[in-house]
């Protein structure tokens, strides 16, 4: 009897799918690297996109405050002090007569620029000395050290006041942030430093290692990218604070010249009101909350991305 | 281990000599004759401005008044201020009030800071983290003057619980309310930083192990994720050392606490050298000695760092 | 004003008040308001006199610059301590009246250039030890020598033997008998007499002289308190004062005693009186300027102080010089500052607008002050401000901003923002004000004539008389004549009010230099400052002296 059974015979395509094609690499697109890996991963979130909206927005107004507060608003009449809002004053006055609407558009450029100028540059030094003095450790780490241990003990009233002094330009914004930033890089240094030496045990390091790769590359493309997390972090919280220390240097008399208009100087003098019109500090403060809420929402996603963990949970 | 303690005890002696030459530098090269100050607009004469600026060594080259000045430092003697008080008392005053004021803000925000970003990580993108990032953002954009009036005000004066200011003896109690007003910055910065570090290390592989193998949620959260997230706060803790003893000076302000950074403050002002410089070089060993505790700390943190020679 | 800190912007000086001062009337319409109000306090329970309580009273103050020396007591932190501590031949009532305090009489000779002092009999210090005349020589002596390095020395300096430039001795001070001395002067000094209100001129005690510096960490007086204890003076905390049993004079105290604390903040010590824990404030900082009287309304007062402020245009300035284009310049600045507006709103009604150079406590102001010829200028005018500005622009034009410095540690800015937005406003030029970190900073450009613009300038008066406020400032070559301003006929007249022999032509003399003064303006007046008190309701008999600081000695609880 014949049989009806089919048999099916497995066998695979001859050079169907050949080893080279396994193993290929497609030369023509770009290597994966950690940095597009989390662009990819930051493209693909609406919370990216509102965070660059309103960071767009800030810049803007940072940029070009006078299509959004005419030079009519900027005369001080002293009879209008703590005058409420009305029409064409829609946040009122302040205690000098000042609009208070025209003060917030126009304080975004001195403020903004002070606090990303500061917290760059803090940042990029102190996320540089960190990690070298992290992972090469030895004599540069004790150096590097030593010297952020001085930094922290100088008096900033001191050291501001000195800068400020020897500084042979005059004072504007980039003296404010460098003042700002000299005194500020030697805490990113000890918390990258710190997260270095985590993250340069870890055992993709060790594979690195023992696959050769140099010891720069590794640090620069391994450990680097895996320390980041609490530099960012202290860094947008940072440009908070920097953006509130211009105006206690101003209230010291080493910040921008009395007539410039930032959000800090704003505050500090809204202090004054406090009790008879705390209005005059919220807005102000609302400007400084927001700015901050959208680097630190920027500053978690690029966080996020950075983490392939993370991502790969979403 | 104890190698590694001594060699960075050691580097103590380079650092001191170094801070305290830069800051009479630094005092040095601020514009103004500090002793005409004293007298306001209305001044003596210049021949009994200058016979004081001698007995203060003012009139001698800054190299000179800082060897003057080290060579009382090893008789025990450390200056006098412009007041002709000795500054080794002016020290051991301001000090202990600030120490336990920092170690109470310290305690404040790594208690609850590290409480909330833990609890901020867990639940990410829930109602409580949210709340935590409103919090951050308040506390980051209201001015420490003004959470401390408000305090006093509410505290002290309309609901009459605490005193309004503290006491000349400063005694525990009465510096929470400051503590917590001093802390309030810092706090919004560890909340962030645990809150970060507590969601990354939730990903990691020896987390998925932990409960992998069955070990109970508070456990895993506990000694694999808390434990791993605490790096960098710790080293934040030890960095932040010197906003609350030096850089108290509003805090100070509102409460009425003779501190170190309020002296300071208006030593710097005076231009008074060696008040500035005492303070500073005893800043400096608190900070070597917080950095060293920071480093050992790591190593029991993290027992990949190894602190071997 | 006398110093750099913010707790010590009314620096200075307790001094003394004048002969002439008994009807002080001017510009003291608040405190006749505060004083009714204390007594409607008070109801009707004690009697003033009645014998004095225990009752401690606590107060503000400020760490001592220095130990508790009188002469080289020049901040108000000591002064306030060695005030009470000490007495001297006259004190003050709460108007400036002066008082014979430890002398019995003090009479000059014809020419006010020889003074003969009687001092009471029987007079003691708190240790036991007569009060002599010896007490008084040696101590003045003290204060004068070179050597001692004594900030008020130069009180003595019209006092026959002074040098300010190597040790010397008072050889114009001679003892008659152990209640009985003579003073000597350089020049004639019509008011000498007020001078030796202030603290410099009280006697020390033998022990002084043994150790000074001990002496002045833990004093002993001849005054109406005396320290609790040889630990009475904690730095930084405060020190505490019980009642001299003493002390024979015109300040006895209505109370045990008083206990000072040391702020560095004013905005601490008001919230302590708000809480409770401190019953006098005798500053109110400027936050409170507008709630003080709603919070404590029946326990406050606003009145008058001998304090003038104005900001100085130095005469070395481009544009500013002496001549056509610098004086209307000066016009033109004055007339754009809307004083009225300012001390309303900035200030809320704790200054007033000045019209003059001195201050409204002074005997007779209202007339020759309020009205003095040409304050017009004062007086806030916008169309003849442009139209002087205008005019000296067509001598040479003015490019460039118009700045006013001030010191950043002394609570300054609020009030130049103001007055620079006027200036800018009124005139259409750049005005800002521009700060330095610190005082020593500011007084050294100042020193070296290295002032790029106007800057900040006031004085609190060391005795209540129109020449305390017009030599030191405006005489050529004075001690705190910042503008380097110099007039022959303004010295000329200011030496012949001092040496004339009534107060009335010496006030004609004033008169007619303050007059030039309005014309040329070296400084540009803006306001006198009040003085604010608040105290715990509970208080009776709260008054502020002419010299801003609390009666103490009568305070009862």
């Amino acid at each position: 009897m014949p049989s009806n059974r089919n048999i099916e015979r497995y066998v695979a395509p001859f050079e169907e799918t050949p080893v080279a094609a396994v193993d290929a690499v497609n030369t023509s697109q770009k290597a994966s690297s950690v940095w597009g890996d989390a662009w990819k991963d930051m493209r693909g979130r609406w919370l990216t996109w509102v965070c660059l909206a309103l960071i767009v927005v800030i810049a803007f107004v940072a940029i070009f405050p006078d299509l959004l507060a005419p030079s009519s608003l900027k005369s001080c009449r002293i009879l209008n002090s703590v005058e409420p809002p009305e029409a064409g004053h829609p946040f009122g006055f302040d205690v000098q007569g000042c609009d208070v609407y025209y003060r917030v558009i126009h304080g975004a450029r001195a403020s903004v620029t002070v606090g990303l100028l500061a917290t760059i540059m803090a940042t990029v030094v102190g996320a540089i000395i960190g990690a070298v003095a992290g992972y090469y450790g030895g004599w540069l780490d004790s150096i590097v050290s030593r010297l952020g241990d001085i930094f922290f003990a100088i008096p900033s009233v001191l050291g501001a006041i000195v800068v400020m002094t020897v500084i042979p330009w005059g004072r504007n914004e980039v003296t404010l942030a460098l003042t700002l930033a000299v005194f500020g890089w030697p805490q990113v240094a000890r918390i990258m430093r710190g997260a270095v030496l985590t993250a340069k045990n870890a055992d993709y390091v060790t594979a690195s290692i023992a696959l050769g790769v140099s010891r720069g590359k590794i640090l620069l493309k391994h450990v680097v990218p895996n320390a980041l997390a609490p530099v960012i972090v202290i860094a947008t919280v940072s440009l908070g604070t920097y953006i509130v220390a211009e105006a206690t240097l101003s209230f010291l008399g080493i910040g921008l010249g009395d007539s410039a208009i930032s959000w800090g100087h704003d505050i500090s003098t809204a202090q004054e009101a406090i009790r008879t019109t705390p209005m005059l500090m919220v807005y102000p403060s609302a400007a400084l909350a927001i700015t901050v809420l959208a680097f630190l929402l920027l500053g978690d996603i690029v966080r996020d991305a950075l983490d392939p963990k993370a991502r790969a949970r979403r | 281990m104890l190698w590694y303690i001594g060699r960075r005890l050691l580097q103590l002696i380079p650092v001191f000599f170094g801070a305290t030459l830069l800051i009479y530098l630094m005092v040095f090269a601020m514009p103004g004759d500090p002793i005409a100050a004293l007298y306001g607009d209305r001044p003596p004469a210049p021949e009994v401005i200058e016979q004081i600026r001698q007995q203060y060594n003012l009139d001698k080259p800054v190299i000179v008044q800082y060897v003057l000045w080290l060579g009382g430092l090893f008789t025990g003697d450390l200056g006098t201020t412009y007041s002709g008080r000795p500054v080794a008392e002016e020290l051991a005053r301001a000090f202990p009030i600030t120490a336990r004021l920092a170690v109470l803000a310290l305690l404040f925000e790594s208690v609850v800071g590290i409480a909330v970003g833990l609890v901020a990580g867990l639940r990410k993108g829930k109602v409580f983290d949210t709340a935590a990032l409103v919090i951050s953002l308040l506390l980051i954009s209201i001015p420490t003057f003004v959470i401390g009036f408000v305090l006093q005000y509410l505290l002290g004066i309309k609901w009459g619980i605490t005193r309004t200011t503290v006491s000349p003896e400063a005694p525990w109690g009465e510096l929470i309310v400051p503590a917590i007003v001093l802390a309030s910055v810092s706090f919004a910065n560890i909340l962030r930083l645990t809150r970060a570090s507590v969601a990354e290390n939730m990903g990691a592989d020896f987390v998925r192990t932990a409960t992998a193998k069955g070990l109970k949620r508070g456990r895993v959260i506990r000694v694999h994720i808390l434990r791993n997230s605490l790096i960098p706060v710790v080293t934040y803790l030890g960095t932040d050392l010197g906003s609350l003893m030096v850089g108290a000076v509003v805090t100070e302000g509102i409460f009425n606490i003779a501190g170190v950074g309020g002296t300071v403050y208006q030593a710097v002002v005076k231009g008074e050298g060696p008040t500035v410089v005492a303070f500073v070089a005893v800043m400096v060993i608190i900070f070597m000695l917080a950095n060293l505790l920071v480093d050992l700390l790591y190593a029991v943190l993290d027992p990949r760092i190894r602190y071997a020679k | 004003m006398k110093t750099n800190r913010k707790a010590l912007a009314a620096l200075s000086i307790f001094a003394a008040g004048s002969l002439a001062l008994t009807a002080c009337g001017g510009g003291s319409g608040d405190s006749g308001k505060s004083s009714e109000s204390t007594t409607s306090s008070q109801g009707t329970t004690t009697d003033p006199n009645a014998a004095a309580t225990t009752d401690i009273i606590s107060t503000n103050g400020t760490e001592p610059q220095n130990p508790l020396i009188p002469t080289n007591t020049t901040e108000v932190g000591g002064g306030k301590i060695t005030d009470l501590v000490f007495a001297g031949l006259v004190s003050f009532d709460a108007k400036g009246a002066p008082q014979l305090d430890q002398a019995e009489s003090i009479e000059p000779n014809a020419d006010n250039t020889v003074w003969t002092v009687k001092l009471k009999s029987g007079l003691k210090f708190s240790d036991g030890t007569p009060v002599t005349s010896d007490s008084f020589i040696k101590a003045w002596n003290y204060g004068a020598k070179f050597s001692n390095k004594q900030g008020a020395s130069y009180f003595f300096e019209n006092i026959k033997g002074y040098d300010a430039e190597k040790d010397s001795e008072l050889t114009g001070l001679k003892k008659t008998s152990d209640t009985e001395f003579t003073v000597t002067l350089n020049n004639p000094e019509s008011d000498f007499k007020l001078r030796i209100g202030y603290t410099a001129f009280v006697p020390l005690p033998e022990v002084a002289f043994k150790d000074m510096k001990a002496f002045g960490e833990s004093p002993i007086g001849n005054g109406p308190y005396k320290l609790a204890d040889a630990k009475a003076w904690t730095h930084n905390a405060g020190i505490e004062l019980v009642k001299s049993d003493s002390y024979q004079g015109a300040r006895t105290p209505k109370n045990g005693g008083i206990s000072i604390k040391f702020y560095t903040t004013q905005d601490a010590a008001y919230a302590d009186v708000q809480g409770g824990n401190l019953d006098v404030l005798d500053q109110i900082p400027s936050k409170a300027f507008k709630t003080f009287t709603s919070d404590f309304p029946d326990s406050n007062v606003n009145q008058s102080a001998a304090i003038f402020q104005s900001f100085t245009i130095p005469q070395y300035l481009e544009h500013f010089k002496p001549g056509e284009e610098g004086e209307l310049r000066r016009q033109a600045i004055s007339l754009a500052v809307d004083r009225d507006a300012i001390t309303d709103k900035i200030f809320e009604g704790t200054r007033a607008p000045a019209k003059d150079f001195t201050s409204p406590v002074l005997s007779g102001w209202d007339t020759w002050g309020k009205g003095l010829a040409g304050n017009d200028v004062l007086s806030y005018n916008a169309d003849k401000a442009k139209e002087l500005w205008a005019k000296a622009d067509a001598i040479s034009k003015y490019e460039g901003t118009f700045t006013i410095a001030y010191n950043a540690d002394g609570d300054h800015q609020t009030w130049v923002t103001a007055v620079a937005n006027s200036l800018s406003e009124t005139l259409g030029i750049k005005a800002e004000g521009k700060s330095y970190p610190a005082f020593k900073q500011l007084l050294d450009d100042e020193n070296k004539d290295a002032m790029t613009g106007a800057f900040r300038s006031g004085w609190q008066a060391d005795y209540p008389a129109a020449y305390n406020f017009l030599a030191p400032l405006y005489q050529t070559g004075a001690g705190s004549n910042y503008g380097r301003y110099s007039n022959k006929e303004v010295d000329a007249l200011l030496k012949s009010g001092a040496a004339a022999g009534s107060a009335e032509a010496a006030q004609a003399d004033y008169n007619k230099a303050q007059e030039i003064l309005i014309k040329e303006l070296p400084v540009v007046p803006l306001w006198y400052s009040n003085v604010q008190s608040v105290w715990n309701p509970k208080l009776k008999n709260v008054e502020i002296g002419w010299n801003s600081v609390p009666l103490y000695h009568e305070i009862t609880k």
